[in-house]
């Protein structure tokens, strides 16, 4: 159609019948491929199973990020799920799933338990994936909200189209400690 | 009527019984561990009793309350005929921890079988004539069982080497994501605590 104009730059924007190019960096072409085609392995054991169902479900429907299909073989996986407390047993096999994976791979802990062991504090449970797997993205709560994990799959994406792969954490939207704070004049208000 | 089961069971063995507690419907003997699978064999066959449902056994580690023989092995039974329930007892153990040998109840009851070992498992109490005493739920290459109250309660055994990364990156410190953290309790302090990592300095 027509030109779209600031100061910088002059973009046309080409209509379907004809025909043109566009350049960009081979690793941006690849990452932005790379964020939006996540098939997902999900290694899940826990009650954090719940969250991801309905987060893979109709409702919060992780379909829109591009992270659609479930491939229950690691070797046709980029994205290892691990929803959910690890025990020391499971840790072997979570190792061997994923060298089973082939690169690039991302592996997104899916709650505290997955992240760090939790409360089972003990000599049972894995202290978080990270002691046996490098992990990606952390994302806490127990079980994290829907809305948590949104947030933890847009922050691996944003990863990849960066190229980056330093670990992660999701941070909450809300600061519990301001809401609180505003939570308590509320109550203040309502007394007085 | 499940009084007199006690009642029985005094008769039966007299002087093996070592105490006997009744209270809201449910009895309990505390019997010598030397007639601990005779005790089970009478309960199950005599005809006025007929506890023929194992519904539970375990063990319980006396070791912070000082009392002499350290584990008490607990064990549930119910008769399905007369709906009456016993729990019978039987204190075994030295204070290291040596010495917790009873006999096995598998013989007069299968379902006693994955009980048994859990209970070696988690108290190391050795079941005489159990047909394969191995652990059940933790791996064979754990060392010593983790539901002694001498266990530290942070020892962990990992069964694959964890990875050689220092630490969790600056968002997370020891207790990260925990709801309580590692808290001390003065009266156990040294085995709560015992491998605890240190805290992050401030």
């Amino acid at each position: 159609m027509g030109e779209m104009k600031n100061d910088a730059t002059t973009v046309r924007v080409l209509e379907g019948s004809e025909t043109g190019f566009a350049t960009t960096r081979i690793d941006a072409l690849l990452g932005w491929a790379r964020k939006y085609s996540l098939f997902q392995y999900p290694f899940i054991t826990a009650c954090c199973a719940m969250e991801f169902m309905s987060f893979s479900g109709p409702r919060f429907d992780m379909a829109r990020f591009g992270a659609e299909a479930p491939r229950f073989s690691p070797r046709q996986a980029d994205l290892l799920w691990v929803v959910g407390t690890i025990s020391q047993r499971q840790a072997p096999v979570l190792k061997r799933i994923y060298e089973q994976m082939a690169d690039p791979k991302y592996v997104l802990a899916f709650g505290t338990c997955a992240s760090c062991g939790g409360f089972y504090d003990n000599y049972t449970t894995l202290p978080g994936i990270d002691k046996v797997v490098p992990c990606d993205i952390y994302v806490p709560g127990c079980p994290p909200r829907p809305e948590a994990v949104i947030d933890g799959l847009l922050l691996l994406q944003d990863k990849i189209a960066r190229g980056d792969r330093t670990p992660a954490v999701v941070k909450p939207r809300i600061d519990p400690v301001k809401k609180g704070e505003e939570l308590l004049q509320l109550h203040r208000k309502g007394n007085g | 009527m499940s009084k007199q089961i006690l009642e029985l069971l005094q008769a039966r063995f007299p002087g093996a019984i070592l105490e006997t507690h009744s209270q809201f419907g449910d009895d309990t003997a505390v019997v010598d561990p030397a007639v601990w699978r005779e005790v089970a064999r009478f309960l199950r066959e005599d005809p006025r009793i007929d506890m023929d449902m194992f519904v539970d056994l375990t063990a319980v580690d006396y070791l912070w309350q000082g009392a002499y023989p350290r584990f008490e092995v607990v064990c549930h039974l119910r008769s399905l005929q007369y709906g009456h329930r016993i729990r019978i007892k039987a204190r075994i153990g030295e204070e290291d921890g040596s010495g917790a040998d009873i006999d096995s109840l598998q013989p007069i009851w299968k379902g006693a079988n994955w009980f048994e070992r859990e209970c070696f498992d988690m108290f190391g109490v050795v079941f005489r004539g159990h047909p394969d005493l191995r652990r059940i739920l933790m791996y064979p290459e754990f060392q010593g069982h983790p539901l002694r109250k001498d266990y530290p309660a942070q020892k962990y055994q990992p069964l694959i080497p964890f990875r050689d990364v220092p630490d969790k990156l600056p968002p997370f410190g020891p207790d990260e994501g925990m709801s309580f953290g590692r808290q001390i309790h003065d009266q156990h302090a040294g085995y709560a605590n015992e491998e605890a990592p240190k805290p992050p300095e401030a």
